[in-house]
């Protein structure tokens, strides 16, 4: 297992430069947020139209790199260490690396595709498109058949095929007929984007099973015919609740019937974590020495948070309401920050570990984490009320007042974004230490 | 569900169901009242390389910094939005664009309000939770 530990792990470097994605995540959140507070800040020099690429790209970077690494990492751990096509984790993190990373070298130079999410000029689909095919190459390589493969396997799979096809997708207004419609562009914008968050969510959610199972140790879960049942309403919401995103566009309305119907399936989650509460409670208690488990567990309360946001965002009247304002930003970031970057630090802690002598540190940057990130929630939410609000009760309030008005709520956001920053820093900073 | 065979079955189902939609979606045309005229369409890929779309939204999709521009060209006169895209405002910047851009903007925004409204005060609401204009 050693040699597998040693600096030429690829694995790890994937989760390594994650990390350092993540951090730049943070810097131009910050940057971000400051503009929000201080109207015009930095607004000739590095606007607005630069920072939100640079800090959304860097999320997600940040979360592909290192769901990518986890996959490829307890994948070679299943077999025992073995990884076939061993070249393949270097050959691809260097294509992925370096594309992400001129990504965001692209958007300081003001080079721009200009789409929500992949504001990046559509040329670094092809690297990255090679580089997921291989990965995905890799990965059926190593694996060969779903037959009595536990429900992660299964996941890893779906995720990592679905992840290509509706990232390509999502590339399809470069053909003028679907460009030249706005609304045809914007329905299969959102479509391939709500399956895209779907595709990577069973990457981590599988993830998160294996390593459940690995600190529980036994894999009973993973065979379950209840798991299986939540793996495949996972994909059923996977391809068909995207609906949800564009209520209030002027699409066909089965879409949106369709979409509604199917996020109202996603209550079975919600009960289910409801009636399981004390079981999953005792389990905390057992293991929230370890520290990954601490992770799993923080991630656990936030799928219960974001869940009944989501349902809530998901039923079109009250959608009509959320739309549009800062509620979507809150929800957006409560789910990448509180369950996927909860979930792949509890990933990068099982492969990486730490030195006991950090065990402090990491103990109040997860605290600090999880308690700034409640505040910055809730500031982000209650903004977003208020400019529902105005937009339904006050519509002569011109746009410059209202925004004033929600200041003092910004002010929380970015200030419960610093520290949630200084916590992220106290955890992710004992990753980088030699461990020996 | 718990045989392999009874597993795929529902997982080759499943595929099956997404790619008819996805093929449903992509022949359907959503209907639109006229297509975008050439300037327009340049708007529109300016729109993307200017990337307004980080602080701006339309249907209420998009960054938050800035206000929703689906229907401003109902909303504002000509004048008043060419005057906004030549300087720019405390938060917007000004990008410095030439008259001929700043027409392409405007014929988009035209034709983005030609294609329907994204007032939500225009929806009604219906008891089972949905809502239609
Ligand atoms: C840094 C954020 C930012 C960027 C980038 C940005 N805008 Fe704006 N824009 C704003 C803000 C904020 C307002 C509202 C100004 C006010 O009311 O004080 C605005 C207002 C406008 C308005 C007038 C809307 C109204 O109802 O009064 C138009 C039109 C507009 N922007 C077009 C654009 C276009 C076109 C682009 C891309 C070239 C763009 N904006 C890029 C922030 C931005
Ligand atoms: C792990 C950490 C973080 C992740 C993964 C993350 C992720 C994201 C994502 C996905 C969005 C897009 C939201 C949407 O489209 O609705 C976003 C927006 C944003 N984030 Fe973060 N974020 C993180 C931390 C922060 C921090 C610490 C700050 C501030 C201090 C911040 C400030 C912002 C701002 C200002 C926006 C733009 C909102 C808008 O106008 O649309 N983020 N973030």
């Amino acid at each position: 297992m050693e040699q597998f530990r040693s600096n030429r792990d690829y694995t790890i470097i994937f989760i390594k430069a994650g990390l350092l994605f993540l951090l730049s995540t943070l810097l131009f959140g910050l940057l971000g947020a400051l503009e929000y507070v201080i109207p015009g800040f930095l607004k000739d020099v590095f606007t607005f139209e630069k920072i939100r690429p640079l800090h959304v790209s860097s999320a997600i970077f940040w979360i592909l790199t290192c769901a990518i690494g986890g996959v490829l990492f307890y994948v070679r751990e299943e077999h025992n260490g073995i990884f076939k096509l061993p070249n393949f984790p270097k050959i691809i993190f260097f294509i992925l690396a370096i594309t992400f990373s001129s990504i965001l070298v692209s958007y300081i130079f003001g080079i721009f595709g200009g789409r929500e999410y992949w504001e990046f000029d559509p040329i670094f689909t092809i690297p990255i498109s090679i580089g997921w095919g291989l990965f995905i190459y890799a990965f059926i390589t190593n694996m060969k058949t779903l037959k009595n493969q536990p429900v992660y396997i299964w996941m890893w799979f779906t995720g990592a095929v679905f992840f290509l096809f509706t990232y390509l997708e999502s590339n399809s207004w470069i053909l003028p007929q679907i460009r030249n419609n706005l609304v045809k562009d914007m329905t299969i914008q959102w479509k391939s984007y709500g399956s895209l968050v779907g595709a990577w969510n069973q990457l981590i959610y599988g993830t998160s099973i294996y390593l459940m199972d690995k600190i529980a140790g036994d894999k009973k879960y993973s065979f379950s015919k209840i798991a299986f049942a939540l793996y495949f309403l996972g994909v059923f919401n996977l391809m068909f609740n995207w609906g949800h995103h564009v209520y209030l566009l002027p699409t066909h309305a089965y879409v949106k019937h369709i979409g509604y119907l199917v996020s109202m399936t996603e209550l079975v989650l919600f009960g289910r974590i409801i009636y399981l509460w004390r079981s999953s409670l005792s389990t905390a208690k057992r293991n929230f020495h370890i520290v990954p488990f601490k992770f799993l567990f923080a991630a656990d309360v936030w799928v219960f948070l974001t869940l009944a946001l989501a349902i809530l965002m998901s039923i079109p009247v009250l959608n009509l309401y959320m739309h549009g304002t800062h509620i979507i930003v809150g929800h957006t970031m409560g789910a990448t920050i509180g369950i996927n970057t909860m979930l792949l630090l509890a990933f990068a802690y099982d492969i990486i570990g730490f030195r006991k002598n950090d065990s402090k540190k990491i103990y109040y940057g997860y605290w600090t984490i999880n308690l700034s990130l409640i505040i910055f929630w809730i500031s982000l939410i209650v903004a977003g009320v208020m400019k529902a609000y105005y937009q339904f009760n006050m519509p002569e309030m011109s746009y410059g007042v209202m925004i004033n008005q929600l200041w003092p709520w910004f002010l929380l956001f970015l200030t419960s974004g610093i520290c949630m920053i200084i916590g992220f820093v106290l955890v992710i900073f004992p990753l980088f230490k030699n461990k020996n | 569900m718990g045989t392999y065979r009874s597993k795929i079955v529902i997982l080759i189902l499943l595929i099956i169901s997404f790619v008819t939609y996805s093929i449903l979606l992509y022949e359907s045309d959503s209907k639109q009242s006229a297509p975008p005229n050439k300037l327009a369409q340049k708007g529109r890929v300016l729109w993307q390389e200017k990337n307004c779309t980080a602080c701006h939204q339309l249907y209420g999709l998009g960054g938050h910094l800035g206000p929703d521009l689906t229907n401003v060209y109902e909303r504002r006169s000509e004048d008043y939005i060419k005057s906004i895209l030549h300087t720019g405002t405390v938060v917007m910047p000004d990008f410095k664009l030439n008259e001929q851009e700043i027409e392409e903007f405007v014929e988009f925004f035209k034709y983005i309000n030609s294609t329907g409204n994204a007032d939500p005060k225009s929806y009604k609401k219906h008891l089972d939770g949905t809502i239609s204009q």
